[in-house]
């Protein structure tokens, strides 16, 4: 085990309400230097009140949250310096153009004029804008406006890089060049700190994750033990022409460990899926198509709280 | 990647720090650097911000002082039009720049840019930002008044050197109405609600002794006049731009630094209250 001094960020019982909603319900996690930890779960299950607490813009209101050792509620500014910010919607400077984006941004966390065109100018070569350094932010894509915000983020060389949905509403090639952005900034020592409720997305950049749902953890550790814990090796997928597809899980039954019964399809857990799709058909049930897939984080996530991710 | 940088905190930032107001770290200057250069991309919004209240000097003073040779003011001078209403055009394009800037630009880059969102995620607080905008609000009401001022004793409007103060009792009226409209522009849902700031406005532009002495009005409308803010802004560019000085111009000075004050405090506690929830 790591010693103590390696935990970078910390919260024990750590609880965000308003007014009569409780957004994030009491949730302990610790997250390691050089990490990149997750927080997966649906729309609405808290994480990005609990990243809006951890960048120290948002008052805990319950239980410990602390940053580097330090307390939010008395050393905010001094926390922040010391983390990067990529929120879930882009806030970049539109009256500005990309390279004064990250010049004044930069200038917010009290650098230097010299400081700060110096880390831009490496900055844009990271995030592939150097070309487009003089242009104005509003004609870029979405997926340059992404990664324009990381670099942006990244001006305070940061200890900790905090991203809240880092790939939303991009286009899968965009998402790619993305997350091989974000596996560099891990290869050289920043600790990544995001939610997503992309379980590829999880599986691709997590070394750790908690699943959350209504504002509780309800599951902790790496993809793989995660997947080893809550589900089979592999899962066979039956489509039936039926409109209700509860229909068949009498009719599958015992076949592997458990079934899920969702709208358009039924999910077989076992560990072999060709050998439970044999059986399958040695009952005589003819699905319209059956497919043999690893399971994945969505399989955890349906299992811990009988509800899709994404719908 | 190298070592993290904490911004310094010069002294000035840690009395203000231990002040019981809304958190900042002393980098309310950065806000105004963004300002500068947003508004090197946009410098066409500078001119218009000098040319209204030239328009309204010539328009009004060459116009109006056809018809009226002199004006007695509520002090008893005798003067020419131009002279007497050159000093309320600039407290009144004091004011009408501040509340521009805090009201339509502010709440566009509250809403719609999130531009104060990307902020304070960084070290600065909702302090910082409030200081900011009203620090960078009055530099550009300063240039718009020393510009006017120059027009002005061109124009033959101004008889005294006490009308070197008259800059600074510019700014003074900008720090008073910007502060305030930032305040309000805090409280504002939409642009619908704007309709109430040219409520305010406008009336205090026609009626703070702007155009003729207060004296012309009957007594309690005379009295409610002197509780507004632009007259007191008015009282103050005409004493000193007249050269007529004396004890009751403290008076207007203080009226409109509690009004800033008030105004800046204010609209850091809602900027706090709606950004950091």
């Amino acid at each position: 085990m790591p010693d103590t001094d390696d935990i970078l960020l910390s919260a024990r019982g750590l609880t965000k309400t308003f007014g009569e909603f409780t957004a994030v319900d009491g949730i302990d996690f610790a997250v390691r230097r050089g990490e990149c930890f997750g927080f997966l779960g649906p729309n609405g299950a808290g994480k990005s009140s609990t990243m809006r607490m951890v960048g120290c813009v948002s008052p805990v209101t319950g239980g410990e949250l602390r940053l580097f050792g330090l307390d939010p509620a008395t050393d905010g500014p001094a926390i922040r310096a010391r983390l990067g910010n990529c929120p879930q919607r882009d806030t970049l400077d539109e009256e500005l153009s990309v390279e004064e984006n990250l010049w004044i941004y930069g200038r917010y966390f009290g650098l230097s004029r010299k400081e700060v065109k110096e880390r831009a100018a490496e900055l844009l070569d990271f995030a592939q804008l150097t070309e487009r350094a003089k242009d104005k932010v509003e004609p870029l894509s979405g997926g340059m406006k992404r990664r324009l915000t990381i670099a942006r983020s990244l001006i305070n060389a940061p200890e900790i890089l905090l991203l809240d949905e880092p790939t939303t509403g991009l286009d899968p090639q965009a998402r790619h060049v993305l997350w091989d952005r974000l596996f560099r900034l891990k290869r050289s020592g920043v600790t990544l700190v995001l939610t997503t409720h992309y379980m590829d997305e999880a599986e691709q950049l997590c070394d750790r994750l908690v699943v959350m749902d209504h504002g509780r953890i309800v599951a902790e550790g790496s993809p793989r033990q995660l997947i080893d814990d809550y589900s089979t090796r592999e899962v066979l997928e039956l489509r039936f022409d039926a409109e209700d597809h509860g229909a068949y899980a009498d009719k599958v039954a015992g076949i592997g460990e458990r079934v899920e019964v969702l709208p358009d399809r039924l999910l077989l857990y076992a560990d072999n899926g060709d050998e439970a799709s044999a059986q399958v058909h040695a009952r005589g049930v003819e699905p319209l198509s059956s497919l043999v897939r690893r399971s994945t984080l969505e399989d955890v996530f349906l299992h811990l709280t009988g509800r899709t991710l994404v719908d | 990647m190298s070592a993290p940088t904490i911004p310094r905190t010069p002294l000035v930032s840690r009395v203000a720090r231990a002040m019981p107001m809304p958190a900042g770290a002393g980098l309310a200057r950065m806000l105004v650097e963004r300002n500068v250069r947003s508004f090197r991309h946009g410098w066409i919004a500078l001119v218009t911000g000098f040319a209204e209240p030239v328009f309204y000097l010539f328009s009004l003073g060459i116009g109006i002082g056809a018809l009226v040779k002199t004006v007695t003011t509520d002090s008893g001078m005798v003067v020419t039009y131009p002279q007497f209403v050159a000093p309320a055009l600039l407290a009144a394009s004091a004011m009408n720049g501040a509340v521009m800037d805090s009201t339509f630009n502010l709440f566009f880059k509250l809403k719609y840019a999130k531009l104060y969102d990307a902020v304070l995620a960084t070290p600065m607080g909702p302090r910082d930002i409030a200081v900011g905008e009203v620090a960078w609000s009055l530099i550009r009401g300063g240039l718009y008044s020393a510009a006017f001022l120059v027009v002005a004793v061109l124009a033959g409007a101004v008889r005294s050197w006490w009308a070197l103060l008259a800059l600074p009792a510019g700014v003074l009226i900008g720090f008073a109405f910007a502060a305030v409209g930032m305040f309000a522009t805090t409280f504002m849902r939409s642009w619908v609600d704007f309709d109430y700031i040219t409520l305010a406005i406008q009336p205090m532009f026609l009626f703070s002794a702007t155009f003729f002495p207060l004296a012309t009005y009957p007594e309690a409308l005379q009295w409610f006049v002197r509780a507004t803010p632009l007259y007191h802004g008015v009282a103050l560019e005409r004493a000193l731009m007249l050269g007529d000085v004396g004890w009751g111009v403290l008076g207007h000075v203080a009226y409109l630094l509690v009004l800033g004050l008030f105004g800046v405090v204010g609209a850091a506690r809602r900027l706090e209250k709606l950004l950091l929830s």
